[in-house]
C-alpha cells in the first residue's frame, strides 16, 4: 500500500504555489533570494527549487527593495497577473508600509471598485532567538487596515487550503507564516512543535473567514492562531488530566473573521481566553474580547481573559524570550483564572 | 520630426491643451466660490507635458499619475463630465466620488486612479509594466511625477528594478521646480533629475516642457523604445505651474521676474503661433475652437453640479473586491451596506 505521508508546513506551502502556479499561468512569485539555481529558496525555503519547473520569469529574484517588491506586485496584479510577494521577515513589511496600507489596501475602494488587486503577500513572523527586528508577530498592525485580508496558518492542511485560497482571492491577502511551524529541525528552534499532517492529494482549498476547530471541549475556548494554536493544545492536554474540557479554536483569518463559530463555541462553553503572540497591549485579541462583551456579553459566565506577549520589543536571549511568548503553562494558569471568575458567584 | 505631424495632429494637441486650461480656470472658479469640497492641485502651465506624451499613447497603455491629476486625466481620454462630477464628490465620477481630485482615474481607459503618495506610483508603474512584459502585450506604462519624488526611496526602488528586469515604462519627471514650497536645488545635489537616472543605466533626457511639439517627440521615442522592448527610459520636462502648490497656495515663495519668465513660454500660446504662422489657425478657426471647448467645459460642470451624491451604502462598497473568493467581512456590532442604506 503507498500511505499518504505527513507534510511539513513548508512542504504545504512549496506544493500549493506548484499547483497554483500549473494551474494558472499568471501565477508568479516576487521576493528576495527566490528562484536562484543553489540558492535558499526564500529565507525559509519556502520557495526552494521552482524555479526548476517554472523559471526564472516566473520565480522572480528582486534587490533588496521591499517597497519595490509590494509595489510591483500591486502594479502586476491591477495589470492582469496574479503575484505571490514575499519579504524574508515580517518585520520588513515596515519597510513596505506605503504600499502596503496607502496602495494595495485602499486602491480598490478610492478607485470605486474599479480595480481588483489580487495580490498575496507572505511574511513569517513569530519569535524564534533572533531579536527585535527579527522577530515579531505584527499581524495587529494589519488588522486595523480595512482592504487587507489576514491569513495565518497553524499547520500544513490550513497552509496549504489557505494560500490557495488567497492565491485565488481577488484581493490582497497578507498571508502570515511562523518560523517555528515551517517544520525545519535543528538546534535553534527548541520550542518548535513538531507539526506535520497528511494533506488531501485532489485540489482543495480552505475558504478565507472559516475557523477551525482543533480540539472540542465544553468548558472553556481557547481562541489563538499559528503557534499558540499548538501551545493551547498543550494545555488542553495538560488540563484534561483534571477533568477540564478545553475547546480549542484557530480562525485562521483574521480579516474575514469567523464569528458564527467563535458564537457557537460560546453557547457551549461560556468562557473564553484568547491567545497571541503579538502585544497584548491594542492587540487583536483586545477587539475580539470588546466585540465578544458587547455583543455576546448573554452567552459569558466570566469575563474574557486574554494572554498575549507583553509591551516590549521581542528581546533576544532565550530566557528573555521565553518570557516573552506565552507559554502551555501560562495558558493552564489563565484558564485556571477564567473558570474561577463566575459571574454567577459575583451576584 | 515636428515638421513631419499631421496637421489635423498638431490642431488637437492645441485643443487638448486648451481643453485642460480652460477647465482648469473654471475649477479654480468655483473653489474660489466654495463650490466644491476637499482641496485642488492644479496643472494650469504643465499642460503641454500631459497632452503630449498621452497623445502617443493608446487607450490600452496605461498612465500612472499624482496628486495633481487633472491634466493627466484629461488628456488620457477620461471624459470631462466624468472628471467634474468626481471632483464634485458624485456618483458619476470617474471614481464614483471616492476619489476626488487627487484620485482621479479610469483603469479602462488606461489610467490607473492617481496615487496621492509622493513616489507611491513608480514601483506600481513597474509592476503595470511587468504585466505587460510577462503577458506578451506590447502596451507600455507610462509613469508621471514631479521633482519632489526623486527624493524618495520609492523612486530608485522602482527606477532600480524597471532597469534590472528592463520593463516597458517610461518614466516621467513634470519638474515644476518646486515641490511645494521647496525649490529643487535646495534639496538636490544635481541641476537635473535626468541625472539620476545614470545610476540605473537608464536613458534620460531633459526637455522644455513649455513647447507641446518637442514634448511630444521626446515622449514618442521613449514610448517606442519601451513598446519595442529596450527598457524603460526617463523624460524630464522643465515646465512650470502658474497656481500655486494647493488651493490656498498663493505662492509667495516665488518672485514675479521667475513667474512672468515662465508665463512667456506658455505652451498654449506657443501652439497657438506655431499653428498659426503654419497656415493652420486663423483668428476664426482659433476662436471656434475656444468656443466649442467652452461648451464643452460649461457641459462638464452642468452635469457635475446636477448629479446625484453617492448613495450612503457606497461607504461600505468596494472595501474588497467582489466575487465567490472568499467570506464577506462581517463584524457584530459594525452597521454594514446591508442595514444602513
Amino acid at each position: 500500500m503507498n500511505q499518504p505521508r505527513p507534510i511539513t508546513v513548508a512542504r504545504a506551502l512549496r506544493d500549493a504555489l506548484t499547483e497554483e502556479m500549473r494551474r494558472d499561468e499568471r501565477v508568479v512569485c516576487i521576493g528576495e533570494d527566490i528562484g536562484i539555481p543553489g540558492g535558499w529558496g526564500g529565507a525559509f525555503s519556502v520557495t526552494w527549487g521552482l524555479e526548476r519547473e517554472f523559471g526564472q520569469g516566473r520565480m522572480r529574484n528582486t534587490p533588496i527593495s521591499e517597497a519595490a517588491i509590494v509595489g510591483a506586485a500591486i502594479g502586476a496584479a491591477i495589470g492582469g497577473m496574479r503575484p505571490v510577494a514575499d519579504v524574508q521577515y515580517s518585520d520588513f513589511l515596515f519597510c513596505a508600509m506605503d504600499q502596503l496600507v496607502n496602495q494595495a489596501a485602499k486602491l480598490c475602494y478610492m478607485s470605486g471598485g474599479q480595480l481588483r488587486i489580487p495580490l498575496v503577500l507572505r511574511a513569517p513572523v513569530g519569535s524564534n532567538t533572533r531579536g527585535a527586528q527579527h522577530g515579531q508577530c505584527p499581524e495587529t498592525h494589519f488588522f486595523h487596515i480595512p482592504g487587507l485580508k489576514i491569513a495565518c496558518p497553524a499547520g500544513p492542511y490550513d497552509a496549504k487550503g489557505l494560500l490557495k485560497a488567497a492565491i485565488r482571492d481577488d484581493s490582497p491577502v497578507l498571508f502570515l507564516e511562523h518560523k517555528l511551524l515551517y517544520g525545519a529541525k535543528g538546534r535553534t528552534q527548541p520550542r518548535a512543535p513538531s507539526v506535520t499532517e497528511v494533506v488531501p492529494k485532489e485540489d482543495y482549498i480552505v475558504p478565507l473567514g472559516t475557523a477551525r476547530i482543533w480540539r472540542e471541549g465544553a468548558d472553556v475556548t481557547v481562541l489563538g492562531t499559528l503557534l499558540m494554536v499548538h501551545l493551547a493544545l498543550q494545555a488542553a492536554d495538560i488540563l484534561a488530566g483534571d477533568g477540564i474540557e478545553v475547546e480549542v479554536i484557530d480562525p485562521r483569518t483574521l480579516i474575514p473573521f469567523d464569528w458564527e463559530a467563535l458564537e457557537e463555541s460560546l453557547h457551549k462553553t461560556g468562557r473564553l481566553l484568547i491567545v497571541h503572540e503579538d502585544h497584548r497591549r491594542g492587540g487583536w485579541g483586545a477587539e475580539i474580547a470588546a466585540t465578544v462583551h458587547a455583543e455576546f456579553g448573554h452567552l459569558l459566565k466570566a469575563p474574557v481573559q486574554r494572554l498575549a506577549a507583553p509591551f516590549v520589543p521581542p528581546p533576544f536571549s532565550p530566557p528573555l524570550e521565553a518570557a516573552f511568548v506565552p507559554s502551555a503553562d501560562q495558558i493552564v494558569s489563565t484558564i485556571h483564572k477564567t473558570l474561577a471568575k463566575d459571574y454567577d458567584e459575583c451576584q | 520630426m515636428t515638421d513631419t505631424l499631421p496637421d489635423n495632429h498638431r490642431l488637437h494637441l492645441y485643443r487638448e491643451m486648451l481643453r485642460i486650461r480652460v477647465f482648469e480656470d473654471h475649477i479654480f472658479e468655483l473653489f474660489e466660490a466654495g463650490r466644491l469640497p476637499g482641496t485642488v492641485h492644479q496643472s494650469q502651465g504643465q499642460e503641454a507635458v500631459a497632452v503630449g506624451v498621452c497623445a502617443h499613447l493608446e487607450k490600452g497603455d496605461f498612465i500612472t499619475s499624482t496628486h495633481r491629476s487633472h491634466g493627466h486625466a484629461v488628456a488620457k481620454g477620461i471624459p470631462l463630465r466624468e472628471v467634474a462630477a468626481e471632483l464634485y464628490a458624485k456618483a458619476a465620477g470617474c471614481c464614483h466620488g471616492k476619489g476626488g481630485s487627487m484620485h482621479l482615474g479610469n483603469l479602462a481607459l488606461g489610467m490607473l486612479p492617481a496615487i496621492a503618495i509622493v513616489a507611491g506610483s513608480i514601483p506600481i508603474a513597474t509592476g503595470l509594466a511587468l504585466s505587460q512584459q510577462m503577458l506578451g502585450s506590447d502596451r507600455v506604462t507610462v509613469c508621471f511625477f514631479g521633482d519632489g519624488a526623486v527624493g524618495t526611496g520609492a523612486f530608485h526602488e522602482g527606477a532600480n528594478l524597471a532597469a534590472v528586469w528592463q520593463l516597458p515604462v517610461v518614466l516621467v519627471c513634470e519638474n515644476n521646480q518646486y515641490a511645494a514650497s521647496t525649490p529643487f536645488d535646495l534639496t538636490s545635489p544635481v541641476p537635473n533629475v535626468a541625472t539620476r537616472a545614470q545610476a540605473y543605466g537608464i536613458p534620460a533626457v531633459t526637455v522644455d516642457g513649455m513647447d507641446v511639439e518637442p514634448v511630444r517627440d521626446a515622449a514618442a521615442e521613449a514610448i517606442s523604445r519601451a513598446r519595442k522592448g529596450a527598457g524603460p527610459m526617463l523624460v524630464e520636462y522643465e515646465t512650470f505651474r502658474y497656481c500655486g502648490h494647493s488651493r490656498s497656495d498663493r505662492n509667495k515663495y516665488r518672485n514675479e521676474e521667475e513667474e512672468r519668465r515662465w508665463g512667456e513660454r506658455d505652451p498654449i500660446v506657443r501652439q497657438q503661433r506655431r499653428l498659426q504662422e503654419a497656415g493652420l489657425l486663423d483668428d476664426e478657426a482659433a476662436a471656434q475652437i475656444r468656443a466649442e471647448v467652452a461648451a464643452e467645459v460649461e457641459d462638464a460642470i452642468d452635469f457635475a453640479q446636477a448629479a446625484e451624491a453617492p448613495l450612503p451604502v457606497a461607504l461600505w462598497a468596494d472595501v474588497f473586491a467582489p466575487g465567490e473568493a472568499g467570506m464577506p467581512d462581517y463584524w457584530p456590532g459594525e452597521e454594514t451596506g446591508e442595514v444602513s442604506q
